[in-house]
């Protein structure tokens, strides 16, 4: 099953995203929470993030779900700190944080590959809440 | 060798030190009010890092480390910034054993390019590539008129001072100043400030290594 990590400059933010994901996932399911800097501020750490991609990764890939702006320049970061295998197999989607992090761990769920969980991540771009 | 690039490194942190309440006071008005305080804990920490190293570790190895230490512990948009740009920096520093003015050109180009590359940003987005390409390009400027490795630290932070002034005049269009459009006009950019204070410590450190 893909993997999902979500990085937000706040980790009570990516623990809460997180916890309302658990609740659509498969028992077993690896959703892994990359928020907030080491001595608990505000702010992302990419070795962080690859720590938590390793840990979400059970052979089919990782999809990482981000916030704003330095959140996206670590998640990359992080990618280029992974090595093979995982280097290739851990994509960053282009998604709302929230709707992305729910919808990528349901088609997770299902069995789908990486290509599909990211795409459906990034569908939920064009979801409309009125 | 690379005790003198440790020993450029802690001239480097002190003045990123010494102008942290600066840089987080410019930060506070065209963004988030953090960029002296995260940078700071980042360079203290790459500072402690690098002197654990062994002596005679290789520069490659020494600008990994600070890159490392930089992406965990900044936080902000600056920790991959930077980080990138050191850890790119030691990837073209391999294999080199003699800093110089010659050798430093593929260095500084390679940390300049992971910076434009990780923030996706280009000149005149009033941003770190406002100081540093401009410093760049004085610094091989310097390099070609044969100039030595300190009259060309001393042109490239010139350069970037200049740029600094700069980015004053013009309108954010990268990171989180960019939510502010014509309010961030009139003031400097906190991440080309923070990139002259490192070209200026390593000019003035490389000056005082060479008075004899």
């Amino acid at each position: 099953m893909v993997g999902v990590v979500v990085v937000s400059h706040s980790a009570k933010i990516a623990e809460g995203v997180c916890e309302i994901a658990f609740q659509m996932a498969k028992a077993g399911q690896k959703i892994v929470s990359a928020g907030g800097t080491v001595d608990g501020g505000i702010g992302t750490d990419a070795v962080r993030i690859c720590e938590a991609v390793k840990a979400a990764d059970a052979g089919s890939g990782v999809v990482i779900m981000v916030d704003l702006g330095s959140a996206v320049m670590s998640a990359e970061t992080a990618l280029e700190l992974l090595e093979y295998p995982l280097k290739g197999i851990v994509q960053i989607a282009d998604a709302p944080i929230v709707e992305g992090t729910l919808i990528a761990v349901v088609q997770a769920s299902l069995g789908s590959n990486l290509t599909e969980v990211l795409a459906a991540a990034n569908e939920t771009r064009h979801l409309h809440k009125k | 060798m690379s005790e003198s690039l440790v020993a450029a490194f802690t001239a480097i942190y002190e003045a990123i030190s010494r102008n942290k309440q600066m840089l987080t006071d410019l930060d506070a008005v065209i963004g988030d009010a953090d960029h002296g305080v995260n940078i700071a804990r980042g360079f203290e920490a790459a500072q402690s890092k690098v002197q654990e190293l062994a002596p005679g570790t290789g520069i490659d190895i020494v600008l990994k480390t600070i890159g490392m230490a930089l992406i965990s512990k900044v936080g902000g948009a600056s920790g991959p910034l930077y980080g990138t740009a050191f850890l790119w920096a030691g990837k073209a520093a391999h294999g080199i054993t003699d800093f110089n003015e010659q050798t430093a050109v593929p260095i500084f180009e390679a940390a300049i390019d992971g910076i434009r590359q990780r923030g996706k940003a280009v000149r005149g987005e009033k941003t770190m590539l406002d100081a540093l390409e401009p410093a760049l390009e004085a610094f091989i400027h310097g390099v070609k008129q044969e100039k030595s490795l300190k009259e060309c630290l001393n042109l490239a932070a010139e350069a970037a001072e200049d740029g600094v002034e700069y980015t004053k005049t013009i309108i954010a269009t990268k990171g989180r100043a960019s939510y502010l459009g014509e309010r961030s006009i009139g003031h400097q950019d906190p991440g080309a400030t923070s990139s002259y204070i490192i070209l200026k410590a390593l000019a003035d450190f490389s000056q005082g290594e060479r008075q004899e």
